[in-house]
């Protein structure tokens, strides 16, 4: 039960973010497909900042000093780092979109694959290979919340709470799930908010009001660049070992569907991201799942294709989708630039 | 299109004129971004940075290093026919996309299409025993095959989207993994995976190899014919496909842009609900329009793996194709003229044989063509804001009267078409 529930928030907490990067950007009425781009360029940015930390004096003392705190700091300011240019490398969706005018689909789509050409060719001039990863040690050993951290020893148990939500977890899982909750609150119970989802509804209506569409929307993809960002380095460092190779296995995409899936709702698409959650996790560990502690994974021997177990998920959220889609709406103004003259 | 209007006043023209400004703004945008590299670099200098450049603007005409080490150019028969090769596909998936595109949907699932076609035309072409049917017979069954395959998965997209509402983008990308794992499936439990050759298990049997007695043999199967392309081109990879792929981008564009059905189906995508007040059945437009463009990916793919010099890589399900995904920028590079995808495909393999050049010979990687073609999507996305300069600059000096009016037209269809 333990490993199902670590795991499954590992999959669905970068999930959640980037959805709701997906939800700033496309309430605020532009289309960010990009969000792909953006998570593999964070993923880049953040293992990027590892990689030149561990190349001061000062850092690898920390380590072998076991300052935990320290290594903590590294993690927290990788993912700012990754949230910051994430949001810088939105920009150039906003531009095309908001001044240009731009198609937001082929913009967004032009980011997707600038993204990852980008971080390969950069990745391959300074490694010389196709990833990018740690120069010592791995992402367990240096980021990993661990119980030995409070003081209980190797033998010692935790208790349930302790050892589900504790020990083996990132604190970047929790402050992901932090920053989401103040978020939805901010897009829905404060005048910024209730201004941003304006102007993806009803922009010439919010104009007429003296709310600078541009502005706000300029606002709403910068947000969505950031969290995108800071999602891509937390799927790089929770999934993938703190490793950047230019490719988060389709997460933007799946974020992007989680978002509808969820129909442009923080709360819905907390659910759905915990759903597919679920379902990857199976997928991954569905022959070393023991549900209910008695020694027999069940899973494993039902005797089903694990490629079908890989399905699931995908399978699950188009058949969702069937059920729910009618009552899905999307915000009414977004992929339409804003021309104030047509007013 | 009015015939008397002045050359440079056409839209067409204006669309060629952005695409072009817009391909030249990228590679000289990856021409800086090599010298940033080289000038940051201590190992790196600026002579490499300019054997660099010119591999990325001419690297299909480079023949290597000469004795003295420096770069040599001329006809490279092999870089060419590679490069025809390479746009073989692109060009079919980028008819896909463009195809769907000009109908009102995003077909972001070329890369599960395509995969769908790779799975069929290959049980096709390597599950029929050798003998049992005319070779010819059996490249064309798999070919057809694949179209009838991906169509129908195409399809499923396109009925989700006309009874459901279910947003074309999101259903895209969920068959494209449902593919990727299903393909993957159906060829771990297939007995297609090469065992002849040590080391190749995790790749499919070419399909010259055939089934003799039980047994792949090679040379049994069956294979693209040449026809004398690779006279022309020795030591490339190039066959017949590539014609095949220019007749059908011409087959499309006569369908889109000469019949009721074509202009059925675009009616659908500028305005579904006018379309169906005009008597046309929207539903069903969406499903076919849908349903061509994954016969078109699929086909794309079964010309691709029928060459007979290609070994697909079976356990795909982590990552989708990437010919699949390149189908985008081609299709919105060529403003999804079908005519221009063809152009637009061959530009796109050539930047990829540049950037293979690139990669052999300079301390340099095939991923700066990749921020090139990144580049000129990104700025053919604002092809309108470059075609109203263009109508600013081309406008005749007097007796210009006409054109603005002639502008609003073409400017609304830079804005939702291009």
């Amino acid at each position: 039960m333990t490993f199902l529930i670590q795991q499954t928030l590992l999959y669905a907490v970068p999930l959640m973010i980037v959805a709701l990067a997906g939800v700033f950007s496309e309430r605020s009425g532009i289309i960010n497909l990009a969000l792909e781009g953006i998570m593999i360029f964070g993923a880049f940015i953040g293992v990027l900042f590892v990689y030149l930390m561990q190349g001061a004096e000062w850092v690898l003392a920390a380590k072998d000093a076991n300052s935990y705190f320290t290594l903590q700091m590294i993690e927290l300011a990788a993912m700012l780092a990754a949230a910051l240019l994430g949001a810088a490398f939105s920009l150039l969706l906003s531009f095309a979109s908001i001044n240009l005018r731009a198609d937001q689909t082929i913009g967004g789509t032009a980011l997707n694959l600038l993204a990852p050409a980008l971080v390969l060719f950069l990745v391959r001039i300074i490694t010389n290979q196709n990833k990018l990863q740690m120069v010592t040690g791995d992402a367990a050993s240096w980021f990993m919340v661990k119980k030995s951290m409070f003081g209980y020893g190797r033998t010692e148990k935790m208790g349930f709470l302790g050892s589900t939500f504790v020990d083996k977890t990132y604190i970047a899982t929790y402050i992901c799930i932090l920053l989401f909750v103040v978020l939805s609150i901010i897009l829905y119970k404060t005048r910024f908010g209730l201004r941003l989802r304006s102007c993806g509804e009803n922009p010439q209506a919010a104009d007429s009001l003296g709310i600078n569409v541009y502005r706000m929307r300029y606002t709403g993809t910068t947000i969505s660049g950031a969290l995108a960002g800071l999602g891509g380095f937390v799927y790089a460092l929770t999934t993938a070992n703190c490793t950047a190779n230019g490719d988060v296995a389709g997460f933007g995409f799946l974020a992007l569907a989680v978002m509808i899936f969820g129909n442009w709702n923080p709360l819905s698409i907390a659910g759905a991201s915990l759903l597919f959650g679920l379902f990857k996790c199976i997928a991954a560990g569905y022959s070393s799942i023991d549900i209910n502690g008695d020694g027999v994974y069940m899973l494993a021997e039902i005797g089903v294709s694990p490629h079908l177990y890989r399905m699931l998920p995908y399978l699950i959220t188009l058949l969702v989708l069937a059920f729910t889609s009618k009552s899905s709406r999307a915000p009414k103004a977004e992929g339409i630039p804003y021309d104030k003259s047509t007013r | 299109m009015n015939r008397k209007e002045p050359f440079l006043q056409r839209e067409t023209t204006r669309s060629v004129i952005a695409s072009l400004i817009s391909i030249i703004f990228g590679l000289v945008f990856g021409a800086v971004v090599i010298l940033v590299v080289a000038l940051s670099s201590k190992d790196l200098g600026l002579a490499s940075a300019w054997e660099g450049i010119r591999l990325v603007f001419c690297g299909i005409f480079s023949t290597g290093r000469d004795a003295a080490g420096a770069l040599s150019w001329g006809f490279n028969g092999q870089n060419i026919g590679n490069m025809l090769f390479r746009a073989m596909p692109l060009i079919m998936t980028g008819l896909s996309v463009a195809m769907a595109y000009k109908t009102g949907l995003f077909n972001i699932g070329a890369p599960g299409q395509y995969l769908i076609g790779t799975l069929v035309s290959l049980t096709i072409a390597l599950g029929i025993p050798s003998g049992a049917l005319p070779k010819a017979l059996v490249w064309l069954l798999a070919f057809c095959g694949a179209i009838l395959a991906g169509a129908v998965w195409g399809a499923i997209p396109g009925l989700l989207k006309a009874f459901l509402n279910i947003n074309e983008v999101i259903a895209c990308i969920m068959t494209n993994w449902i593919a990727a794992n299903f393909v993957t499936w159906m060829f771990a439990d297939s007995n297609f995976k090469n065992v002849v050759e040590n080391t190749k298990s995790s790749y499919i049997y070419k399909t010259t190899y055939g089934l003799v007695d039980g047994q792949y043999v090679s040379g049994a199967g069956i294979a693209t014919p040449k026809l004398g392309l690779d006279k022309l081109f020795p030591g490339s990879q190039v066959n017949g496909g590539i014609l095949i792929a220019i007749l059908l981008a011409v087959c499309v564009y006569i369908m889109m842009e000469k019949t009721t059905f074509g202009y059925e189906l675009k009616a659908c995508g500028s305005n579904r609900h006018a379309a169906r007040y005009a008597g046309i059945s929207d539903r069903l437009n969406i499903m076919l329009s849908m349903a061509i463009a994954g016969g078109l990916a699929a086909a794309g793919a079964a010309l691709y793996w029928l060459s007979g010099n290609t070994e697909f890589f079976w356990s795909t399900y982590q990552s989708l194709p990437g010919i699949g995904f390149n189908g985008i920028p081609v299709a919105m590079l060529a403003v999804c003229n079908p005519i221009g995808v063809i152009f637009t495909a061959l530009f796109m393999s050539m930047l990829d044989i540049s950037g293979l050049q690139l990669t052999n010979l300079t301390a340099y990687n095939e991923y700066i063509t990749n921020v090139i073609i990144a580049v000129i999507v990104y700025l053919s996305a604002f092809s309108l804001v470059i075609k109203l300069w263009l109508a600013k600059r081309l406008k005749p000096k007097d007796g210009g009267g006409n054109v603005n009016a002639e502008l609003a037209p073409g400017e609304k269809k830079g804005g939702k078409g291009a």
